[in-house]
């Protein structure tokens, strides 16, 4: 390769407690080139470059920029060495111009002449092709406006390596393809730019390199033009791992949930449930696999009834009744009071599921407390349970009266599950339940949910460690960008399989499907 | 370590603290009052040149010191503990209400109104009665006009329930102008609706606001709209994810505060003043913020405080009498003593943490 | 003389006691500080800025020196309440409106106990002050000149504090720091130092408000007891004005309008009111206030919107 280095990374690790976000990576930038960093959720990609961009400090490891060795501590540090990142969340001001948000904290000794700093903002987003207004608000843009906003703020500091932690994942394929051609151009104008980002036809279409991550290291850097998406997907995910969850065979299944033509689109005019159709059954344990926000969440909270979709049915076989009636359009409490139940396991433990600052038997009481008509609340029944989850869990809490905001994430899972599967559900969903815990507890979760299925529950679960659906689910669904790509049997499907689907847009569908036929041949 | 020059940072950092227990927070507490009292009564050395024991002697003589002013201290403290009663139900659900003052001194005017008007065709026990449901009518809607505004399009409450209390007092105004011919607005003690005297004349008052203070905390605790409270004030989006009308809460939650505002300025009226004029609350409506506040939304924990804060009021204004200082005087007390307990929790609810190496130091 | 015309006349200085109270706090809420201790510092301002008049008295400092410094005097009397008040919420992270409901209770104390202190020996002192606070050409009651030195300093102030708002770079941070701290401690802004800085100004100019409406407006010592109604207008007045500086000037004449209805709108439009309709009349501020609340949060127009990070502490480890 006959360009300069920009920056290069030596022996680069970080530790969170006793987990290894990164381990001994080495990593090697080069001036004027695209470098895709690829792996799955939680393979330390954003952690590795907040290294770089100065969140964070590497444990150990070095760090060097046009060769020379670097001290980054702050994001202040990496603007001196040119390096800006474009974060997922914005940090932009709502209320202020475009303008206003790309000079606010600038200290370039001029007098400050907002003019001027429109015309230059103008000037940037000219030379390579953004299309955005520096007068307009922040809160009157659209998200793709909005990352503009932020590539404009990097590029007005000087920065000449830019890191992008998945920018696609807010943006239309449309908008995608403008954010493209826009990097291209940086790219010929010499600058370096860092992409995360877990599609692989994106990296196929836009990277000079990719460097895949798995499980905190560095596999390897390779070429683009020398790859191909199922070498690449191999890479990410690794080869099998043996886990030994029990998965017994579904015994009397009938279908339970029929989700027919889901659509749905949030704030922003963006698509996130795009003509979603399944059935899950009583029985059996139905996975969604895909990456975070391709509408998993939206999903859930759909068949809860916290968010109303655009069109579609939700149609709900009452077991005791035997009737069949659509949930759509109901809140949460209509839909208990139907006799429906649904047990909800938001991926926001803290947030939503639990009160913090409630002790274990309060947070019992959630959703029990309406019950009987007395004006008093009764904290017997759920303190009975409380302690029954405390003992059947092994929750680690001092006394039922601790405050569930000083648990320890593990211990505040199961009572969060337990509680949840105390409401003895038809229909048991769980986003994310082992996220944050030790493998302990994830496996307790595991059983818990498996035992919930022989009772003849019908368990959706939503989860991120490919390894753990290929072994727990009976079926597996796929979506990726709110569409479902593949519904799978979880007995009879790999891991790459999954990955593939996972990745599988509009756009690069044609041409993975064919490979993945080949792989199969092969 | 060409890294430890490049940066400047603090030698120590600040970390939200887990938990600690309470009687390591009330030393806290404890320690921060005798630092105030110590500033004050330093300060009353140069001022009126008493040493800092006579200045605490005199403090408790003026509370302690004869059985009149003992109740006098009992009866200022349960007008108080009644109104801080009044503001927590709408604390504890992060409402800032700082309209008390307003909707005690409407409960008031709406007691005198009552009295004025059917005092000669009503017998005393009925009359009461009227009073008593017109004082808690009249707070109610205080309270809750700002509520549903807030529920509705999230008016900021805190401006709102403060203009309330101008209103309030404009109002007093216009009906004592309309009450005193001679225009003087002055109006003299009702001879009707005063309330029974049940042993000491401050006795049944006391009583009433002990009975409220359990049945608030009673609610507050074991019912399920008090739960409701919590979970609103804890948390909007758990609220909404187990169906809780937030709207709705917030509504009811001030029609309940507004109403013991009422019910407070009831008390003061039938209980104690049979009049009202625009300096009738004289403030406790804010002072039953912090009694509120410092006894962390407890109603049990608020019988201390607002003894506490009263003790501070009254004992200082001892000083005033026997130094012959002015009567502010109470008031830059309590407000210092204020100031060190507020600044105080933060030693509760945050810890400094020593950077020892650099690598401790380090931000996870 | 018009009757109408003298209204404004006097509406004008009248609406300068709020102007400072509303500049002051306008500062302080751009940084994200609700600071309800406005009425408390401005009684403050006033017994400093008297305090150090009544040293004066009677030496031979050239009248000029007087006013200067006992403006100075109060402005520095502000600075130490916004320093208290930013210790405690800024640093010790405590309540915004606890902490500003001592301060005022606090100051409104403080304020009574040094005036009657100082009245108990020659309170009349401050009518002599009076004229210090005239321009030399002052001349009859009735006419603008008459205006002191610290109705222009008023003006000066906001239309300063504007201009800084809006047209410079430290207006921009300050403005970042109070709608969003984390971003704006993300791009290198020092948060805690903006709050200090803007919070202690802020009390310093809210506490030129009261030593102008005691010195110069009212002309007497008593003055100090209407002083923390007035203060809380001021702060009400700060929603009137939508957060903006150069409205507030229009604004605060309006409120000195409204606030003398009581007296002046029966004698304007020549009709024989009820006496006991003046507190009526005496409510509009406050009344009309509420409307603006409302509409304000009704509209939701952004710009209208309080700072978004108004009232919260922050804590860059909770981001």
């Amino acid at each position: 390769m006959s360009k300069p280095v920009a920056l290069e990374l030596k022996n680069v690790s970080k530790y969170f407690g006793s987990l290894a976000a990164n381990k001994n990576v080495d990593l090697t930038v080069y001036r004027g080139e695209i470098l895709a960093i690829l792996g799955e959720n939680g393979c330390g990609k954003t952690t590795l470059m907040n290294m770089i961009a100065g969140i964070y400090y590497p444990d150990s490891g070095s760090i060097s920029v046009d060769g020379q060795e670097v001290v980054i501590r702050s994001p202040k540090d990496a603007f001196r060495h040119g390096i800006g990142m474009i974060h997922q969340h914005f940090k932009l001001v709502d209320l202020f111009t475009a303008a206003e948000n790309i000079v606010l904290g600038v200290k370039n000794g001029q007098r400050y002449n907002i003019k001027e700093v429109n015309r230059k903002v103008q000037e940037l987003a000219d030379k390579y092709g953004f299309n955005v207004d520096p007068k307009k608000k922040i809160y009157e843009m659209s998200v793709s406006e909005k990352q503009t906003v932020e590539i404009l703020k990097v590029l007005y500091r000087g920065a000449d390596i830019l890191i992008l932690d998945e920018p696609s994942a807010v943006l239309t394929p449309q908008e995608t393809d403008k954010l493209f051609d826009v990097l291209r151009r940086m790219r010929e104008d010499g600058k370096s730019i860092l992409i995360i980002t877990h599609k692989l036809h994106e990296v196929l279409s836009i990277s000079d390199r990719v460097a895949v991550l798995r499980k905190g290291e560095h596999i390897a850097t390779v070429d683009t033009a020398t790859t191909t998406a199922s070498a690449l997907t191999e890479m990410m995910v690794g080869k099998k791992v043996e886990l030994n969850i029990k998965r017994p065979e579904p015994k009397n299944t009938c279908d339970r949930l029929e989700v027919q033509g889901l659509n749905m689109v949030d704030a922003e005019g963006i698509k996130v449930l795009d003509n979603i159709s399944f059935t899950a059954r009583a029985g059996e344990i139905l996975g969604i696999a895909g990456i975070a926000g391709s509408g998993q969440r939206e999903l859930l909270e759909s068949i809860a009834g916290l968010c109303h979709p655009v069109t579609g049915k939700i149609i709900y076989h009452n077991p005791k009744t035997g009737e069949s009636e659509d949930l759509r359009d109901k809140d949460p409490v209509a839909i208990r009071e139907l006799g429906v139940r649904l047990s909800f396991v938001p991926e926001d433990r803290l947030g939503m599921g639990l009160v913090g600052n409630m002790d274990i038997v309060d947070n019992m009481m959630l959703r029990s407390y309406r019950k009987g008509h007395s004006i008093f609340v009764d904290r017997k029944k759920p303190g009975d349970l409380a302690k029954k989850i405390v003992e059947e869990l092994e929750v680690a809490t001092p006394s039922t009266k601790t405050p569930v905001r000083r648990l320890s994430g593990g211990n505040v899972q199961k009572v969060l599950v337990g509680r949840e599967i105390a409401a003895s559900p038809t229909v048991l969903m769980a986003a994310y339940p082992v996220r944050g815990l030790d493998i302990n507890s994830s496996y307790t979760i595991y059983d818990l949910l498996t035992e919930q299925k022989e009772k003849g529950v019908s368990v959706i679960f939503v989860g991120e460690d490919l390894d753990v659906l290929v072994e727990l689910c009976d079926r597996i669904l796929v979506v990726c960008a709110g569409r479902i790509t593949g519904i799978l049997d979880g007995r009879n499907t790999t891991k790459e399989e999954i990955g593939l689907l996972m990745t599988k847009t509009e756009t690069s569908a044609e041409t993975e499907k064919k490979e993945v036929t080949d792989n199969e041949n092969a | 370590m060409k890294m430890r020059e490049k940066t400047h940072e603090l030698p120590f950092h600040v970390v939200k603290r887990d938990t600690m227990p309470f009687w390591k927070s009330m030393t806290i507490r404890i320690v921060a009052v005798v630092a105030a009292l110590l500033l004050c009564s330093v300060l009353s050395v140069f001022m009126i040149n008493a040493n800092p024991f006579e200045f605490i002697e005199t403090m408790i003589d003026g509370v302690l010191g004869s059985s009149r002013r003992l109740w006098k201290f009992a009866k200022d403290a349960s007008i108080l503990l009644c109104i801080a009663l009044a503001v927590t139900p709408a604390f504890r659900m992060r409402f800032w209400n700082i309209g008390a003052e307003g909707q005690t001194l409407i409960g008031a005017l709406a007691s005198v109104g009552v009295a004025y008007y059917l005092g000669d065709h009503v017998p005393n026990g009925p009359l009461l009665i009227l009073m008593f449901v017109a004082s808690i009518l009249a707070g109610a809607i205080w309270g809750c006009v700002p509520a549903i505004f807030k529920a509705k399009w999230n008016t900021n409450e805190t401006l709102f329930t403060l203009m309330m209390n101008y209103v309030a007092s404009g109002l007093v105004a216009y009906f004592l102008l309309l009450w005193t011919p001679s225009g003087s607005s002055v109006l003299g003690a009702l001879s009707v609706g005063h309330l029974p005297v049940i042993g000491h004349e401050y006795l049944l008052l006391i009583v009433a606001v002990l009975v409220l203070t359990a049945i608030v905390y009673i609610y507050l605790h074991y019912t399920k709209q008090g739960y409701e409270i919590s979970v609103v004030g804890e948390s909007e989006n758990t609220a909404r994810y187990i169906g809780i009308g937030v709207g709705k809460v917030i509504i009811r939650t001030m029609i309940v505060s507004g109403a013991i505002c009422g019910l407070a300025g009831f008390l003061i009226v039938g209980a104690l003043d049979h009049s009202v004029t625009t300096t009738t609350v004289g403030g406790m409506g804010f002072t039953a913020i912090m009694v509120s506040w410092l006894a962390k939304f407890n109603p049990l924990v608020m019988i201390g405080t607002s003894a506490f804060i009263t003790f501070m009021q009254q004992g200082s204004a001892q000083i005033t009498t026997r130094f012959n200082i002015d009567s502010a005087f109470p008031d830059i007390v309590v407000g210092i003593v204020l100031f060190f307990i507020i600044g105080c929790e933060f030693f509760i609810s945050y810890s400094l943490k020593f950077r020892e190496s650099k690598k401790k130091g380090e931000k996870e | 003389m018009n009757p109408f015309l003298d209204y404004i006349l006097t509406s004008i200085p009248l609406g300068m006691t709020f102007l400072y109270g509303c500049t002051g706090e306008i500062l302080t809420e751009k940084a994200g500080h609700l600071n309800l201790g406005i009425p408390g510092i401005m009684c403050i301002g006033g017994a400093c800025g008297c305090f150090a008049l009544k040293l004066m008295n009677g030496t031979n400092i050239p009248p000029a020196l007087i006013v200067i410094i006992s403006i100075l005097c109060a402005f520095i009397g502000g600075i130490l309440m916004g320093a208290v008040y930013s210790f405690l919420t800024v640093t010790l992270k405590a309540n915004q409106n606890v902490t500003g409901l001592a301060m005022t209770t606090f100051g409104v104390g403080t304020t009574k106990f040094i005036m009657n202190g100082m009245a108990g020996n020659g309170g009349t002192i401050y009518l002599y002050a009076l004229d210090y606070f005239r321009f030399p050409f002052a001349e009859s009651t009735n006419s603008l000149k008459y205006n002191g030195v610290m109705v222009y300093l008023a003006l000066i102030i906001a239309l300063v504090a504007s201009f800084v708002l809006t047209r410079t770079r430290v207006g921009l941070h300050l403005r970042a720091v109070g709608e969003n701290p984390a971003t704006a401690d993300a791009v290198g802004i020092n948060v805690t130092m903006y709050k200090y800085v803007a919070t202690c100004i802020g009390s310093g100019i809210a506490a030129l408000g009261g030593l102008f409406y005691i010195m110069d407006y009212a002309g007497s010592y008593e003055a100090y007891k209407s002083i923390e109604a007035l203060g809380w207008l001021a702060v009400a007045l700060v929603i009137f004005t939508l957060w903006k500086p150069h409205i507030s000037i229009v604004g605060s004449i309006l409120f000195g309008m409204l606030y003398l209805a009581g007296s002046r709108i029966p004698t304007l439009l020549k009709i024989q009111l009820d006496i006991s309709a003046t507190p009526l009349l005496q409510m509009l501020p406050y009344v009309v206030t509420i409307i603006v609340l409302i509409v304000t949060s009704v509209s939701k127009k952004r710009e209208n919107q309080p700072p978004a990070g108004l009232g919260l502490p922050y804590f860059r480890e909770e981001r």
